[in-house]
């Protein structure tokens, strides 16, 4: 992995994007907050157009790590992150970088639906409107069309979209998570356990609209279910008590795992 | 082996409730005499509390009322065409300057004839407030043709007449004559024979007052007499032939009793004027003629009648001269009873029937919107500064302390700061609503940081979190999503802050806005004072008719209070959003 150097940085814009070619590429991530080291020594490569699953049991690191990619640690003062991370061979801890231009290409949903209260329209509006990406209020209008058409919402919402965001249902505001985060056009979708807090419908369809999502977006999930992880990604990663135990193509991890602890935690042994 | 170890097991491990035993039911029972018990005190308190509110709104709004109504003679006032030189007839600033005493002083002898010599004049005229002639002033300013002319206008009557009306006077006792009665004159010091022993009732009763007074006056003489003093002999003697002779005199039904201003008064009311009695027997009266008499023919029985003042005279602010007028205005229609509009529109004043509260209110308001000017725009920087930006280390630490202990500081030592700071060493104008602006922003300011910091961190993180996560910068995240969430919050704080400014009297007082001063302020430099001050000053008046003004003002000052609180509860249920 010789993609630091300087010349193959500039390249890469003109090479078209493989399927599976590495996007994130982490290396050596320790994190601590305060004392506590809550992430030991974890590299690994996350591949574009494709969906990648980290799962473990609680307190294992897993949504530390992803909030390592979009700097959302930076908001915890006693945080602290060393190693590298590079997205598209681009430090993104480099002090020149600006946060927010990242945040803007490195799109996050949560855990909990947490649409902004302001109406449907505002809610996805809101990340074109201030990164100047609407010329006008027509394209603005398109953008926001084609957000919610990708999040699978529009047909629900077309005709309210100036009700408040949360008077939606669960899985609905959750899919608003969703098309405001695409609304910017991220290169990178980070879900935080998108789905903890939906039933089963609602969790059937952030799924799907996942697996649709993946020929665009490079996507990244954290998930409690193992069902999930293995329905919706292309490769796993398993975290175990801040570390990187094992990682490859889901399929492998799911039928052969090769390490003791990730047999033990998918067979439901422990966690 | 499992079920003989249970056996052998003398206690089981797991306890389980047994709800059919004596001692659970017992226990459930006590639980619920407890959540009674608890119930019932809460109930109790709120019942407590509500009952001390009622009986202070109930108090202070009685108390108040009167101050709200106001009391004129409807007057017919002929105006001198000369009131003002011919050449200046048209010029409103010489129509309002114009010598209006004569002008009523005529309009009262016109309503009362018969009013003679300077001192029932003065009575009469002093019975109009100073600003009696202002309806009559602005009339002919406005409309000069009217000069020249007769015609009604109201003309405000004294505190003293007004309070009459309302209420602080005498009750009025009338009792028709049997009998015939025959004045001796119209005018002066008269008597009026009524050989129907018409007087005798009250002869009974003034003798009963004697006789009472003879009796306390003799229980004075034995207690003088046993005490120590050195001429005590000498004086007890001098005592009980006092009350030996006032003894006699009650026995004695046929001699006059003398009145004076200790006892009730007693009047005649005989062809079409009114005696005061000041000599009185069986048949018999003495007394001066307070309204002069039509004729001194004799008075047939029943169309004369004996009045009485129940309360005696020393006994009241207002004297049988000015009741006498004052229930001839009445008895004439005269009286007229108004909405006190002038309460509403003037500034204070020495005479309670001329004082208002416009200049306080005004200066209220002024002084708030310095406070709210400064107090909203610091406040609300300060709390977003600190809660979301600042680092977080021992400076800031102390800072956050701070705030927390200048919100319990006395607000008297705010007002000496404001004395040292603002007056002393800026040299800013005293008693001006700038100054009390200033001194009152520092003693909000850190109720309104507490405030907005807790409506700030009441915001879920999540709201902000989702803010930067579709790539917005802190900033953006604080002013486009957190600030309008705790908006309701930061509103309701800074309305309950001005409230207590509203209602804070000890700093202004500090920086000199106790003054009297009569005129509305127009602008934040001018002296002023402000609502609570007013109030303050008005309580400390001996004039009756303050006490009224006093509540009324307090009156003012709730309902400004209410309608802050209530915006502030508006604002909360209006902007208030679910997440």
């Amino acid at each position: 992995m010789d993609m630091t150097t300087q010349g193959i940085q500039i390249a890469q814009p003109f090479v078209p994007a493989k399927p599976n070619a590495a996007k994130v590429v982490a290396r050596s991530v320790n994190v601590h907050y305060g004392e506590k080291h809550a992430l030991k020594d974890v590299s690994v490569d996350v591949p574009d157009q494709a969906v990648m699953a980290f799962i473990g049991p609680s307190g294992c690191g897993k949504s530390t790590f992803l909030r390592c990619i979009n700097r959302m640690n930076d908001t915890i003062p006693i945080c602290r992150v060393t190693g590298k991370i590079e997205i598209d061979g681009k430090d993104i801890y480099d002090p020149a970088l600006d946060v927010v231009q990242l945040r803007a290409r490195v799109g996050m949903v949560f855990q909990k639906p947490n649409p902004f209260p302001k109406s449907i329209y505002e809610n996805v509006a809101y990340g074109p409107r201030i990164h100047g990406l609407a010329k006008n209020k027509t394209d603005l209008d398109e953008i926001v069309t084609t957000s919610l058409e990708k999040a699978g919402l529009l047909k629900e919402v077309k005709d309210r979209l100036n009700d408040s965001g949360t008077s939606l249902s669960g899985g609905q505001q959750q899919r608003l998570c969703i098309a405001r985060a695409i609304a910017v056009s991220p290169d990178i979708i980070l879900m935080d356990e998108p789905c903890s807090a939906l039933d089963p419908i609602a969790t059937a369809r952030i799924e799907e609209l996942i697996d649709e999502l993946r020929s665009n977006f490079c996507i990244i999930i954290v998930t409690h279910s193992m069902q999930q992880a293995a329905r919706v990604s292309q490769r796993t990663a398993f975290f175990h008590l801040g570390i990187l135990v094992e990682e490859g193509e889901t399929e492998a991890i799911f039928t052969n795992p090769r390490e003791e602890r990730t047999r033990d935690y998918i067979t439901g042994r422990f966690g | 082996m499992t079920d003989t170890s249970m056996q052998t097991t003398a206690t089981p491990i797991r306890r389980r409730l047994d709800t059919t035993s004596p001692e659970a039911q017992a226990a459930v029972r006590r639980r619920y005499r407890a959540e009674a018990r608890f119930k019932a005190y809460g109930l109790l308190a709120i019942l407590t509390a509500a009952v001390f509110l009622v009986v202070l709104l109930v108090d202070i709004v009685s108390k108040a009322m009167p101050a709200f109504t106001t009391t004129a003679l409807q007057l017919d006032v002929a105006v001198p065409g000369d009131l003002v030189p011919p050449d200046q007839k048209y010029n409103p600033a010489a129509i309002r300057s114009a010598d209006y005493l004569p002008v009523m002083r005529e309009a009262l002898r016109t309503a009362i004839p018969g009013v003679q010599g300077r001192g029932p004049e003065r009575t009469l005229l002093r019975l109009l407030s100073p600003g009696a002639p202002d309806i009559l002033r602005e009339r002919l300013a406005a409309d000069p043709s009217l000069i020249g002319t007769t015609f009604k206008v109201p003309l405000l009557l004294s505190a003293t007449a007004d309070l009459y009306f309302k209420g602080a006077g005498t009750p009025i006792i009338a009792r028709a004559g049997r009998g015939s009665a025959t004045p001796s004159g119209t005018s002066g010091t008269i008597t009026v024979t009524a050989p129907g022993n018409d007087f005798s009732e009250n002869l009974v009763t003034l003798k009963l007052a004697v006789a009472e007074r003879a009796r306390t006056l003799a229980a004075e003489a034995e207690r003088t007499a046993r005490g120590n003093a050195p001429n005590a002999a000498e004086r007890a003697n001098e005592l009980r032939a006092e009350a030996a002779a006032l003894a006699a005199r009650a026995k004695d039904p046929a001699s006059a009793e003398a009145l004076d201003s200790s006892l009730p008064t007693l009047l005649a009311e005989i062809n079409g004027g009114l005696v005061k009695i000041s000599q009185l027997a069986a048949n018999r009266i003495e007394g001066d003629v307070l309204l002069r008499l039509a004729t001194a023919d004799e008075a047939k029985p029943g169309d004369w009648r004996i009045v009485t003042y129940a309360t005696p005279e020393s006994g009241r602010k207002i004297t049988d001269l000015e009741v006498a007028f004052l229930e001839r205005f009445k008895a004439k229609g005269h009286v007229e009873s108004g909405i006190n509009w002038r309460f509403f529109t003037s500034g204070d004043s020495r005479e309670p029937e001329l004082a208002g509260i416009r200049g306080a209110v005004v200066g209220t308001a002024l002084t708030l919107f310095v406070t709210l000017i400064l107090c909203v725009p610091i406040g609300v920087a300060a709390a977003i500064y600190l809660e979301e930006f600042a680092p977080k280390n021992r400076f800031t630490d102390i800072i956050e302390v701070n705030i927390n202990n200048l919100a319990a500081v006395p607000s008297i030592v705010f007002g000496l700061l404001g004395l040292a700071m603002f007056l002393n060493f800026f040299g800013l104008p005293r008693s001006a609503p700038l100054v009390g602006g200033l001194v009152l922003a520092l003693l909000v300011l850190p109720t309104i940081i507490i405030a907005s910091r807790a409506a700030l961190k009441a915001v879920p993180p999540s709201i902000k979190e989702a803010a930067l996560g579709v790539g917005a910068s802190h900033q953006q995240a604080i002013f486009h999503h957190v600030l309008p969430l705790a908006m309701p919050g930061i509103m309701t704080g800074t309305i309950i802050g001005m409230a207590h400014a509203l209602g804070e009297t000890a700093p202004l007082l500090m920086i000199g806005m106790v003054a009297f001063i009569v005129d509305v302020p127009t602008s934040i430099t001018d002296a002023a004072t402000v609502l609570p001050v007013q109030i303050f000053l008005w309580s400390d008046l001996p004039e009756l008719a303050f006490k009224a003004k006093t509540a009324a003002a307090i009156v003012v000052l709730l309902v400004f209070l209410f309608i802050m609180n209530g915006m502030a509860i508006w604002l909360r249920k209006r902007f208030e959003r679910r997440w």
